[in-house]
């Protein structure tokens, strides 16, 4: 099953489970079903529940806010993640501010789903990665989709931790296989954290977030197959509050999509120097995308974009000198 | 207008001279905004809603809380941060919650969430409606926009009443808004209503049918022309006197309105007296 089939079932069992729930979208319904299909099928199933909205991120996000207040539950679809820029006051100064900022715990059933990334060609503002923008606010959570999560269950924690969530969805995993993992790698998820290993004990440990985890995996096959590096790469559900225990090793690697600069892997360096520090060999090295804008032209484009080769090239550099 | 009207109105007015006489001796903590001067509007729209419907207050918001509330101690301990606050001091002024009334400190940010309520309620409570409070200078929120056209759209029960009290924060409206806020309640199909004057009961009268309307899903405008009789804030008014308009009160004034206002006078000395001997407010449930 690939990736996006497994979003959309999983969207339509949580409709189906949760009387109460509503999605609300640009071009959610059918027969377009979405500009990623992601929704296909919904509002025939759920007609009421998913509302096809004008082009207004502001207000989609607003009004789910309204709903969770009210009681119900809403997942939201920004067509491209980039636009949750023109939706970030309702997420920042409302929705998650609600749940701590009235004195009492205000439950908030939502979920703001924001297709990311690059590699598809389409140009500067529809491809960022936009975690690091959403990295540390109060009462908001962040969550990233991977080939080794099933979305049922991740849709149905998100919902259940009663407070805002955003759900990062990197587009080229749409259309890649779920729970693929190559010989000779063993795949193994628990508590929200996929862990793809070998026997043998580790020289590095890789964290990636889910959009990344396929390039840092093939990464992982070629340090094997040519320099006989063993990595453990652990892909974590939640992005944030990270809590994910990354096992002590002499050095460890970040890898995400985000361009340079104040990133999601900072957070996370800093939460391994500060629990591992006597163990690793050095500082916890950050791989990501350039500090860059990212082109439309594929040539430009593989030129910013982090890549299983770049991935490759920084462990072969930290191990091997 | 019958004595608990008026009494309401010189209780909001009591209260926001109170409050701006404590940050005057250095006993307040941050800052505030009164409404002095259009006390009357959310009195007059109380009585047109009813307690299951929602009320979205904004930064000005004292009066909208009291006119819902007969609750000065807890609005006074939210805003001093003392035991029996309404949101335990952690919300303050501008962002307050206690049943189905809530305020939120940045313009039109409302707006959208109002309308997401009103969609709960037309499904969930039929007859039940959200009413937003907001300014003339929210209209230069692209929010605002965004959430009458779903409104319109949807056919939610939203109201939204707007105070025009001519200014926003030092900023004369004919410096910030083309147009006018008819002209917008109407480009959407969006039934609009105009109130001049603080006569409350003709208010009410006036304003039955629309409000009737938007409970079966007619989403409406009201606009009341009305003055900010104080600053922005806290002395920071920068219009000559003569530029700040009328008060109700003058037009009202009678040995009936000073009985009333005497009243509400002491019973706001009691309050602040009573809330400044309390200890700090605790946050328990984060």
């Amino acid at each position: 099953m690939r990736v996006a089939e497994n979003l959309n079932a999983a969207l339509h069992e949580v409709m189906a489970a949760t009387d109460d729930l509503y999605l609300l979208g640009e071009d959610v319904s059918d027969p377009y079903g979405g500009a990623f299909k992601i929704t296909r099928g919904l509002s025939t199933r759920f007609p009421g529940r998913v509302l096809s909205t004008p082009i207004s991120e502001n207000a989609i996000t607003g009004v789910a806010a309204g709903l969770a207040l009210s009681g119900d539950a809403a997942i939201v679809e920004i067509m491209f993640g980039d636009f949750a820029a023109l939706a970030f006051d309702q997420i920042l100064n409302f929705a998650a501010k609600s749940v701590s900022m009235y004195g009492s715990r205000v439950p908030m059933r939502m979920v703001v789903r924001c297709p990311v990334g690059g590699g598809r060609g389409y140009g500067p503002t529809h491809s960022q990665s936009l975690q690091k923008h959403f990295v540390g606010i109060p009462g908001l959570s962040l969550y990233e989709m991977s080939p080794f999560h099933d979305n049922l269950a991740l849709l149905t924690h998100m919902l259940g931790r009663a407070e805002p969530c955003v759900l990062f969805e990197d587009k080229v995993l749409y259309t890649r296989p779920m729970h693929d993992v190559p010989a000779p790698f063993s795949l193994a998820v628990a508590d929200g954290v996929a862990r793809v290993f070998l026997d043998d004990e580790p020289d590095c440990v890789i964290v990636a977030t889910g959009g990344t985890a396929h390039r840092a995996l093939a990464a992982m096959r070629s340090l094997l197959l040519e320099e006989e590096i063993v990595c453990t790469l652990l892909v974590p559900s939640r992005l944030y509050p990270f809590e994910v225990e990354v096992p002590p090793a002499r050095y460890v690697f970040v890898v995400e999509e985000s361009s340079a600069g104040g990133t999601w892997g900072a957070e996370v360096a800093h939460q391994v120097h500060r629990r591992h520090w006597g163990h690793l060999a050095g500082p916890v090295t950050l791989v990501h995308s350039a500090d860059s804008v990212i082109p439309t032209a594929a040539h430009l484009e593989d030129e910013v974009l982090v890549s299983e080769s770049a991935i490759h090239r920084a462990i072969r550099e930290k191990l091997r000198g | 207008m019958i004595d608990a009207d008026l009494s309401r109105m010189l209780l909001i007015r009591a209260f926001e001279r109170k409050l701006l006489d404590l940050f005057g001796r250095g006993l307040l903590n941050g800052t505030t905004h009164t409404c002095l001067g259009q006390e009357y509007v959310p009195v007059a729209m109380e009585g047109l809603l009813d307690p299951a419907d929602h009320v979205f207050s904004n930064h000005r918001g004292h009066g909208h809380y009291l006119a819902r509330f007969d609750d000065p101690e807890g609005l006074l301990a939210e805003i001093m941060g003392r035991e029996g606050a309404v949101c335990s001091g952690v919300g303050g002024s501008q962002h307050i919650r206690r049943d189905r009334y809530l305020s939120t400190g940045v313009q039109g940010e409302s707006l959208p969430v109002a309308a997401g309520v009103a969609l709960h309620l037309k499904r969930a409570e039929p007859g039940r409606l959200a009413c937003a409070y907001i300014g003339d200078g929210t209209f230069g929120e692209g929010a605002v926009y965004e959430a009458l056209n779903l409104a319109a759209l949807w056919g939610l029960p939203l109201l939204v009443v707007v105070e025009n009290n001519g200014i926003a924060q030092s900023t004369p409206t004919p410096a910030h808004t083309a147009g006018t806020i008819e002209g917008r309640a109407t480009a959407f199909g969006i039934a609009y209503a105009l109130v001049e004057g603080a006569d409350v009961d003709g208010i009410r009268d006036r304003l039955a049918p629309l409000v009737t309307g938007v409970r079966q899903g007619r989403p409406a405008v009201i606009e009341f022309v009305t003055h900010r009789l104080g600053p922005h804030s806290k002395g920071d008014d920068t219009r000559p006197a003569h530029a700040v308009g009328e008060d109700w009160r003058d037009k009202l004034l009678s040995p009936r309105l000073e009985r009333l206002e005497a009243e509400a006078r002491a019973r706001v000395e009691a309050v602040a007296a009573d809330v400044m001997a309390r200890p700090l407010s605790r946050w328990e449930t984060r």
